[in-house]
């Protein structure tokens, strides 16, 4: 591994972990605006400093374990989701060069198994915390998250199959003539459904349910544990809106006019409409009761999603293979 | 006592006991809101409200209010059967629209008499509350414990030798030993709350949702056997927010106890301060002039639209919606900024007085009260397509928590929670108080009874009241804001020195408060939430002797346990936000 590698993974985790800590500043400024009132708005131009500060507090308060949960997985498990949200960024192409393996011929593959892992952390946190509503949370996050990612995987197919490979830059360079959101539209709004359901975001933040289980899987949590988990949810977000772009809308790609940079400001903008996609639904939409979310999940998205490979897989096999 | 006879409505009830249970010792007592009220004897009781349940036509089928007078220090009792204590029992009866007052005399310390909880489930939590703060004691009662005191307190604080400052009491010491004592009783015992295991290689788990949930507003705690997220069986638990506040009502001149009323439903605002109110000035005679009454009834709306705006916005919050109690809030301020401007505070004004109100309106409020009714009916038209017609919140709340209306008539459930399920009892419309009659605005009702149709019904009830505010602003009587009358305003303070008997009067109503003759009154509005009782004593002092403020909250908590009965854990936070209750008004 030379420099210029080591250069390249520290800048992607370094600036993924940093938006993910703005992000947190965006969302309350962004459901500022959306409900009519300004959100922290008070710390340096325009509040921004509230990072800063919360980053601070957070910090600096005591690191605390609750005397009645399993200690060792107690503190392993906010550990558990940063590491493997973080690690599916390797694979992620934010312009032609920069990207830690985006050439990587199971890339899709690779992002699949971190996001399915992910699901460990809030299981483990949920289970050590030994807490009631922490196993509450635990278990709904646990069979959502299962269920979710079979309907996640599925959705892809669409877009395998079009481009003829799992390598995610193969996927962005085989939408030069046309994004995959127009002819895998059904897939794309599956892939969406999902991604929420993995990040655990309002209408479908059940494992959390503030109104019904206090906090969910990490109601014993505070300080900086707490704040891995908290990161954890904006980095995945970012994570599900980058795969967004690079799976359905062009990645990178868009008009350079002769600009060097310009993929990667391409690649920031269409992720950064889909995050504050997310943050608006979050202050749009009621949050589904649990049952109701696994039926629709299992009745009408798995249908859909198999729907959406069948047809797609004909499709291209009539057409001869690309 | 003219205007009482005239407003009395002859049920010929009364008679109907009389000579059914001849020679029983039946006593009938005259009392100043004119509800047929009878002394029972404790051996009669049940049989007495058997027959008033069961056996006249229109029978009383719901037991509206449940509760006791220590009787020791009264001095004006006038041929009332002589008694240490007296339970006494409220009947309603919707279809004669009428009701009925069952006192029992009690003797000795420690008291007993039969429970009623087989007759009516609801009697269940106001026979606790007798025993806990009278020291009552209620035989066949399934699980009679203190509901508003620790378990730990010892005697009863309604009782009259009870202190009512802590200053009065021993110095507390929380030594070791104690809080040994504190803790043990605060131990949940799911078996004692009926929690039984479901069979033998199933296990349930119990949950303690409360005192400090997002989802309770307030404190207040249910315990919950799970089934996975099931629910088997629920047990409300309240107390933690009771300040005692029937109990500074007897040390508290009558009108200095306005602001305390403020308090009770503290989303209600000046509508807490009109039943008490009402019930001084009926036992005193005090006419109130036509302009204070529409100006009541103009701010009672007011915070019928605050109160139920809250209501939708947190119902909204409790299934999932972040944003709506924002935009509710704005509007809620709207409101306030006028509240403000008549009364000079926006949440507890205590505004209206004695005979009256507090000052008239100021110059322009009819530009401010115009200004808010064009802002609402447009914004609640964008919460219909925000909130009410989300699918998601639908599927979230159609068919959750559902109740007929005979289940709402046993368990005391009054206002937009027995509206929902069609019966359009509402007490404005219903027995008319402070001149609603004169108001043009519709009942709205709903069918199922499920959490949706609470919502639904509240949402039309604020146009209602935007309907009855637009009436009180083009129809504002002129006049007088408050009752010329000497317990109602104090002579002018210019002419006190002037003449002595003048400055007399002035220095007693002012120092002391009105004098109120002896009696006794139950007055009752269609509060935010449901009935409002105050059922006041007067001993002739300047204080009540007894305070009794029925309150609906108190009666729909006790409902949860009906409801939650195997729904799951979502839905219970959608029932309760659909109660719409603050546990002030609970735990008074």
């Amino acid at each position: 591994m030379n420099a210029a590698n080591l250069l390249m993974i520290s800048g992607i985790l370094v600036s993924v972990v940093l938006t993910a800590a703005l992000l947190i500043w965006v969302e309350r400024r962004m459901l500022g605006l959306w409900q009519d009132r300004w959100g922290p708005n008070r710390v340096w131009f325009l509040g921004i400093g509230q990072v800063v500060a919360d980053m601070i507090k957070i910090f600096t308060k005591d690191d605390w374990v609750p005397p009645f949960a399993d200690r060792t997985v107690f503190v392993l498990a906010p550990a558990i989701v940063m590491a493997t949200i973080l690690l599916a960024f390797a694979v992620v192409p934010i312009a032609p060069g920069i990207s830690v393996a985006a050439e990587w011929n199971v890339g899709i593959l690779f992002v699949l198994s971190m996001t399915a892992l992910a699901v460990y952390s809030v299981m483990l946190g949920g289970w050590a915390s030994n807490s009631k509503y922490a196993v509450l949370g635990a278990l709904r996050a646990t069979a959502q998250t299962i269920s979710y990612e079979v309907f996640m995987g599925l959705a892809l197919l669409g877009v395998v199959i079009q481009a003829g490979s799992f390598s995610l830059n193969d996927i962005v360079l085989a939408q030069q003539h046309g994004w995959y959101i127009f002819p895998q539209a059904l897939g794309f709004v599956l892939f969406l459904i999902a991604g929420l359901a993995e990040t655990h975001r309002l209408p479908l933040d059940l494992p959390e349910a503030e109104h019904e289980l206090t906090a969910g899987f990490h109601t014993e949590y505070s300080g900086m544990k707490f704040g891995m988990f908290f990161v954890g949810e904006y980095v995945a977000v970012i994570l599900m809106s980058g795969l967004l772009t690079t799976l359905y809308c062009g990645g990178w790609l868009g008009p350079t006019f002769g600009l060097t940079f310009m993929p990667v400001v391409w690649w920031c903008l269409k992720t950064g409409v889909f995050i504050l996609f997310f943050i608006l639904l979050r202050a749009a939409i009621p949050r589904p009761r649990y049952d109701q979310l696994m039926r629709f999940g299992w009745l009408a998205l798995l249908p859909l999603a198999l729907l959406n490979t069948a047809v797609t897989g004909a499709v291209v096999l009539l057409r001869g293979a690309p | 006592m003219n205007a009482v006879l005239q407003e009395a409505r002859p049920t010929g009830i009364v008679g109907d006991l009389l000579s059914r249970y001849p020679g029983a010792g039946l006593l009938e007592q005259a009392t100043a809101d004119a509800v047929p009220t009878l002394w029972v004897p404790a051996s009669q009781l049940l049989a007495v409200l058997k027959t008033l349940k069961r056996d006249v036509t229109q029978p009383y089928r719901m037991l509206y209010d449940l509760t006791a007078i220590d009787e020791r220090q009264r001095r004006h009792r006038d041929g009332q059967p002589a008694a240490d204590f007296t339970v006494v029992y409220l009947l309603t009866s919707l279809q004669r629209n009428a009701d009925i007052r069952i006192k029992v005399a009690l003797s000795g310390d420690t008291p007993h008499l039969p429970s009623i909880t087989a007759l009516w489930a609801n009697a269940d939590w106001y026979e606790r509350e007798v025993w806990d703060l009278f020291g009552i004691v209620f035989d066949g009662h399934p699980h009679l414990v203190r509901i508003m005191m620790p378990r730990t307190w010892e005697g009863h604080p309604l009782r009259k030798d009870h202190y009512a400052r802590a200053t009065e009491a021993e110095r507390l010491q929380m030594d070791a030993a104690r809080v040994d004592r504190e803790q043990e009783a605060l131990r949940i015992k799911p078996e004692e709350w009926g929690m039984k295991a479901v069979d033998d290689d199933h296990d349930t788990m119990i949950l303690n949702l409360g005192p400090n949930h997002p989802s309770v507003h307030g404190v207040f705690r249910v315990m919950l056997q799970l089934d996975g997220e099931e629910i088997v069986q629920a047990a409300p638990d309240i107390g933690y927010h009771h300040r005692g506040a029937e109990k500074m009502g007897e040390r508290q001149s009558w009108h200095s106890y306005i602001p305390y009323t403020d308090r009770i439903d503290y989303l209600g605002g000046v509508m807490n301060n009109l039943p008490y109110l009402m019930a001084i000035e009926r036992m005193a005679g005090i006419p109130v002039p036509p302009r204070a009454q529409t100006i009541r009834v103009m701010l009672c709306e007011f915070f019928r639209i605050t109160s139920h705006l809250l209501y939708y916005g947190t119902y909204a919050q409790d299934v999932g919606s972040m944003s709506p109690v924002f935009y509710m809030f704005v509007d809620r301020q709207k409101a306030y900024d006028v509240i403000e401007a008549i009364t000079g505070f926006r949440m507890h004004p205590a505004w209206f007085r004695i005979g009256g109100v507090a000052a008239d309106l100021p110059i322009g409020w009819d530009k401010l009260v115009r200004e808010f009714l064009d802002w609402m009916p447009k914004r609640l038209v964008d919460y219909d397509k925000m909130a009410l017609r989300n699918s998601i919140l639908k599927r979230r709340s159609i068919g959750v928590g559902e109740y007929d209306t005979d289940a709402a008539i046993e368990w005391g459930v009054t206002g937009p929670g027995l509206r929902a399920t069609g019966c359009d009892f509402d007490y404005r419309k219903a027995r008319p108080y402070s001149g609603y009659e004169q108001f043009e605005f519709d009942v709205p009702t709903g069918k199922r009874g499920d959490v949706y149709d609470r919502c639904l019904v509240r949402v039309e009830e604020i146009r209602q009241s935007l309907r009855i505010i637009e009436q009180c602003l083009n129809n504002m009587p002129a006049g007088d804001y408050k009752a010329r009358h000497s317990l109602a305003t104090p002579p002018i303070k210019d002419r006190t020195m002037q003449d002595i008997e003048t400055l007399i009067h002035h220095f007693l109503s002012v120092s002391w408060g009105p004098v109120v003759p002896a009696g006794e009154c139950m007055m009752t509005v269609e509060a935010t939430k449901g009935l409002n009782s105050y059922y006041l004593t007067s001993d002739g002092g300047t204080m009540s002797y007894r305070t009794r403020i029925r309150t609906p909250s108190f009666a729909h908590l006790q409902m949860i346990p009906a409801m939650a009965r195997g729904v799951m854990v979502p839905d219970l936070i959608a029932i309760i936000a659909s109660i719409d209750f603050v546990m002030a008004d609970v735990d008074r």
